[in-house]
């Protein structure tokens, strides 16, 4: 086993948690991600590789999905699999090796930052944050927007449950964006 | 105490009196008031003075479109300028003063341009200021400076902070007024999505305002009914203080929510105001119409308004600007103040009507088919002179007059998006014409129709428009009772006799500087505007512009709507800057981009510099050094001595996969990656289709179907985007898939004679990075410290023997920490990215100031890079005779023939002997540094046929700088030419 201590996307020791009004806000570090895109005229097995690892069929567009595994959908015949990261810390390896050949799998985990804010009065939050229009959402929307100048992915788990997933190297300024939308819509 | 103007009724909250200054004077008012009415009630009418000839001036309306009640409200760093008394909010302990005026609003010194007023015609800055010449930096301009303008900044940083919001919605209304509660109303009760916003912070429009009644009871209470209904439905919004800004595309429009303008400060962590984003299906502007007054002698005397505003201040804030007061009018609108005022028991001392059929009334005088000629009281209104039909001249004292011309449907927001309005002779106003903003529906007076009936049934009517294209069910109800007065107007827009009669009052244009503007040719209704400034005030014209037209079309002999109107453009009222901007300021101005080191280099005391939206440690200065040169310096010889280590994360990363990526590779490239070897990393030159080199990089084959591609740090995005757009459109039968891991890998360069054995500390023992095993430009997926998979490459951009290695981001830190911690035994430093150029300097290797947009392969002395035995992007135009001219530019290396010299980048060649102009240009210097290695200065350039004039001692001209020196052409491989280095 390797000794190198891993630090969170903003830089400490351990990941962030903070409350705000009815808000809880957490940082989440401990999901592996990776993504998959089906390989030209192997979509067929694609999905099928995909839906016996996630229990479910792979998600449409704007959506999130899976059972077994989450997943959610990010471009045509590309998807980002979530799992916990103690038990599938190789989620890239081991998906390249259920694919034979049939998809283009590539680890991801640690290139995104992930905030989650669960509670009440989520949409009047992010009505401060982006466009999308959480208010809508009822559980399963999994959407790519602009929060601050900083793509993200927002996936609404249920209506009081978001994550809110950016790039690792901006989780500071994300950070600072979220939590200022907190304080100033609550 | 209550304020001697005070009368009964009204919307305003007797139970909470305020106290509030002005100019430093103490007054008290109630929740309700504007600042405006709070002063009229304590029989204040003069508020400020005016722009050009500081002549005393009075509020002439009750709403946003105040031309001259112009104060400064709050003081210290919330200052702001030009706040509208008329809209601002009272609340306990507002504190405002006067603008423009010196040293005070009852005495200002000022004024003397009032008198000088032959000078300041329209246009006189275009005929002045010329003589002497000299005189204008020095003199004039200061002048100007100090005089122009209207209102004073704090120059204090704005404390408050603003947020931007994004709302969606079916329906969005805009305009509380009847017209827009009905709409609202309408499409709320059929289950639709909606928001309803008025600039107002009493919902209501005019019904605030008059008395009419609706449905038997007052309009005021209707509205407030109404509003409740609303704020009870989940799926309604209701938004006061909030004014529509804009009609944007695509059904977006912007609007400003003051959160926190009517109290002393903000609460803690809230913004002050919110700009939000608001995406609707449809839209009904019911925003109302504003009343135009008729311009004559003299007539901007405090007390002198228009004739709504009056009504407004006695029904909506129970205050009469006078005890006595006057009406003039070319319609039938105008005789409603009269009957409001006499109503309260308020003297009406004469209706003066220009219309010689003009109704009569018991309770005062009506003067048909007269009009007013001159008034007095400079500091508020006393007396007025009319003439009448029969040539006799009439004095009527007064301290108001109420002043109707008509009414003008709020069009603008219809004419957001380049259109321009129609011309209504009923009406004798612009209407809002076919071209609309898509899914915008005018209703209301904004649409023309006046009465309040008509308000109530066109918003319905707009709603049922609104539904329908939404697809959602509803029912026609019936509309509740309310008059429907007919309009009747006779055009009448300016007293022809009159000397100083002022159009626009807040730039302060009169109707003589029109005529000036017809007689020096500025015709057209763009070029009157701009030529005398009506219109271009803060009030954008609201009051102004159509007297204006109208003066113009009756001096040229045209009609209205062939003058027309200027062109439309957001935001409706003053929006503050700071809104506009949101968070967006200082620090937060964008975000920000760490490397997985950035923890460390801070501790290191790093200093950083940005890159994009990166923060790189530019060098680490060790204690004792005080000049960034004594730790570069430093820096660049320890890593070429034994080993340094530099956080090289920021480098594009891109991983390529699929059984055609090297295909593809081969397609993006001008050079060769089909035949790469598993195994191997191989330069990359990116061509446009233009064949200028876009982007320089690596790609190292992990696998037969899967390669690391690199880019520079500012390519990252750019060259990613090209790749999938090649992937995409180009080469879409290609089985290839690109996904972006610049940001999933830490990556660091550890170069130096000593970098192998320090990786030897880390690299588990399985994997060989013997020369032998793991020669110059291989790569490998390996693991670390005991089993944690990373990536080595066996790249050297500094020439020196060296790898990057590449971990999972979270653990780049860790790795960072441990290889300083082996490396101590080595003589490791940690360099920045001061470091890494100096050494790519000395090395003779491109980087963006090479690739600037202009250059080519061969320029860059990579020619026969371009494959000739495959096609790719930019391949056949790199062939052609524009680029391949026999003294094509080719990179080069230079150094100052005296040693004490620089080498400035950007600086330009000359042969020597020939002079210094274009014509001689024999290229440019792209990058310089001082090179600790050769112990001077050195550049790379690119130079006509440099390639064949290697040794020629040629002339290095900065002309802006002064530098004028030789310099010697060498290779630009100052350091370890034959790549020995490299290659240990």
């Amino acid at each position: 086993m390797h000794d190198l201590r891993a630090i969170t996307p903003l830089g400490r020791s351990e990941p962030v948690v903070e409350v705000h009004g009815t808000v809880t806000m957490t940082e989440v570090t401990d999901v592996a991600l990776a993504s998959v895109a089906a390989r030209r005229g192997r979509e067929p097995e694609t999905l099928a590789a995909l839906e016996r690892v996630l229990g479910d069929a792979p998600p449409a567009p704007g959506c999130l999905g899976g059972k077994t595994l989450t997943a959610f959908w990010m471009g045509p015949d590309l998807w980002m699999i979530e799992a916990p990261n103690d038990t599938h810390e190789d989620l890239a390896a081991q998906l390249a090796a259920l694919s034979s050949g049939a998809m283009s799998v590539t680890e991801q985990t640690d290139a995104w930052c992930r905030f989650d804010l669960t509670g009440e009065r989520l949409a009047d939050v992010f009505e401060r944050l982006c466009a999308a229009n959480i208010r809508a959402f009822q559980g399963g929307e999994a959407v790519r927007t602009t929060i601050h100048h900083l793509g993200c992915y927002i996936l609404c788990r249920t209506p009081a449950h978001m994550s809110v997933i950016g790039a690792r190297s901006s989780a500071g300024s994300l950070h600072h964006a979220l939590r200022t939308a907190l304080v100033s819509a609550l | 105490m209550t304020g001697v103007n005070r009368l009964d009724g009204g919307l305003i909250d007797r139970t909470k009196p305020m106290r509030f200054t002005f100019d430093g004077i103490g007054f008290t008012g109630f929740e309700g008031d504007t600042l405006a009415s709070a002063l009229l009630a304590n029989d204040v009418r003069l508020m400020g003075r005016s722009f050009k000839y500081h002549r005393p001036r009075g509020p002439m309306t009750s709403g946003s479109e105040e031309p001259n009640a112009l104060v400064a409200l709050r003081s210290g760093a919330r200052k702001e300028p030009n706040t509208r008394a008329t809209t601002a909010e009272l609340f306990a302990g507002l504190s405002a003063t006067s603008q423009n005026r010196w040293p005070s609003l009852r005495w200002d010194a000022m004024a003397v341009n009032d008198r000088l007023s032959q000078f300041f015609a329209a246009g006189f800055y275009y005929k002045t200021f010329m003589w002497p010449a000299a005189f204008w930096e020095k003199v004039y301009e200061p002048i100007i400076r100090r005089a122009a303008g209207l209102g004073t900044l704090s120059h204090e940083p704005d404390p408050d902070s603003y947020d931007k919001g994004f709302l969606h919605c079916d329906l969005l209304v805009i305009g509380t007024g009847p017209s827009g509660l009905m709409a609202a109303l309408t499409a709320a009760r059929a289950g639709a999505d909606v928001i309803i916003a008025d600039e107002d912070f009493l919902p209501g429009g005019r019904l605030s305002a008059e008395t009419h009644m609706i449905e038997g009871q007052s309009g005021a209470a209707w509205a407030a009914a109404s509003v409740a209904e609303l704020q009870a439905l989940p799926n309604v919004r209701v938004m006061t203080r909030s004014t529509v800004i804009g009609a944007f595309d695509h059904g977006i429009y912007g609007v400003v929510e003051r959160v926190s303008d009517h109290l002393k400060e903000p609460f803690a962590g809230k913004p002050r105001q919110i700009l939000w984003r608001v995406y609707s299906k449809r839209a009904i502007l019911a925003a109302g119409a504003t009343e135009r007054p008729i311009v004559f002698e003299n007539n901007d005397r405090p007390g002198i308004m228009l004739a709504s505003a009056v009504r407004a201040y006695v029904n909506r804030w129970a205050v009469t600007p006078a005890r006595q007061v006057a009406i003039f009018t070319n319609n039938d609108d105008g005789h409603r103040t009269a009957r409001d005022l006499a109503a309260k028991g308020v003297d009406v001392t004469a209706v003066i009507d220009t219309r010689l059929d003009a109704p009569t009334s018991a309770d005062y005088q009506v003067i048909a088919g007269g009009v007013v000629v001159q008034t007095w009281g400079r500091l508020g209104l006393t007396q007025i002179e009319v003439r009448t039909p029969k040539g006799e001249s009439l004095r009527i004292p007064c301290g108001a007059l109420g002043v109707s011309g008509g009414w003008n449907p709020n069009v603008h927001l219809t004419c957001h998006q380049g259109a321009r309005p129609v011309w209504n002779d009923t009406i004798a106003a612009f209407v809002p014409g076919n071209s609309l903003p898509p899914g915008l529906i005018p209703t209301g007076a904004a649409d023309g129709a006046f009465s309040t009936y008509e308000a109530l049934s066109s918003g319905q009517k707009a709603a049922h428009v609104a539904l329908s294209d939404l697809g959602i069910p509803h029912k026609v109800s019936d509309l509740p009772e309310a008059e429907d007065a007919p309009v009747n107007i006779t055009p009448f827009w300016h007293v022809a006799s009159a000397k100083r009669a002022w159009v626009d009052q807040q730039n302060d244009v009169t109707a003589k500087d029109v005529q000036l503007a017809h007689q020096e040719n500025f015709v057209s209704v763009e070029h009157l505007k701009r030529y005398t400034t009506l219109g271009m005030a803060t009030d954008q014209g609201k009051t102004s512009n159509t007297a204006g037209l109208a003066i113009m079309a009756d001096i040229a002999g045209k009609s209205i709507p062939e003058v027309g109107t200027t062109m439309f453009r957001p935001p409706y009222t003053p929006t503050a800057i700071g809104v506009l901007a949101g968070r967006a300021r200082d620090e937060d101005f964008r975000p920000i981009r760490k490397t997985p080191s950035h923890v460390w280099a801070e501790e290191q005391g790093a200093v950083f510099v940005e890159v994009g939206m990166w923060l790189r440690a530019q060098w680490f200065p060790k204690p004792g050094e005080t000049h960034w040169r004594q730790s570069v310096d430093r820096e660049v010889l320890q890593t070429r001595k034994s080993v340094g280590i530099c956080d090289v994360t920021t480098l594009g990363k891109i991983d390529v996969q699929g059984t055609d990526a090297a295909a593809f590779l081969n397609k993006v490239y001008c050079n060769g990656f089909a035949q790469l070897p598993v195994g191997r990393t191989r330069y990359g030159l990116m061509l446009r289709e233009d064949a200028i080199a876009m982007d320089d990089g690596t790609a190292a084959r992990l696998a037969e179907d899967h390669f690391v591609v690199t880019t520079t740090t500012a390519n990252a995005v750019p060259v990613y985007r090209h790749m999938e757009f090649v992937r995409q459109c180009l080469f879409p039968d290609m089985d290839v898939q690109l996904i972006s891991t610049t940001e999933a890998w830490a990556q660091f360069a550890v170069a130096g004679p000593k970098s192998r054995a320090l990786l030897q500390q880390i690299i588990d023992p399985p994997f060989d990075i013997s020369n032998d095993a793991f020669p110059f430009m291989a790569c490998a997926e390996i693991t670390v410290t005991g089993g944690l998979r990373a990536r080595l490459f066996r790249i050297s951009f500094s020439g020196e023997l060296a790898f990057e290695i590449a971990v999972p981001t979270r653990y780049g830190d860790a790795l960072m920490r441990r290889m300083m911690d082996v490396g101590a035994g080595f003589d490791v430093v940690a360099y920045g990215t001061e470091a890494l150029s100096v050494m790519r300097i000395e090395k003779g290797h491109a980087a963006g100031n090479e690739l600037n947009g202009t250059t080519t392969a061969l320029n860059l002395g990579m020619g026969r890079m371009v494959s000739k035995k495959k096609d790719a992007i930019g391949s056949t135009l790199s062939e052609r005779e524009g680029l391949t001219e026999g003294d094509a530019l080719k990179l080069v290396g230079l150094k100052p023939v005296d040693p004490d010299h620089n080498v400035p980048a950007g600086a330009h060649l000359m042969t020597k002997g020939a002079t210094v102009s274009a014509a001689n240009d024999q290229g440019y210097v792209t990058s310089a540094c001082f090179s600790p290695n050769l112990g001077c200065h050195i550049g790379l350039a690119y130079l006509k046929s440099g390639d064949s004039r290697m040794g020629e001692i040629i002339r290095l001209v900065s002309p802006l700088t002064g530098v004028d020196h030789d310099v010697e052409v060498v290779s630009a491989h100052f350091v370890d030419p034959k790549g020995e280095r490299l290659r240990a």
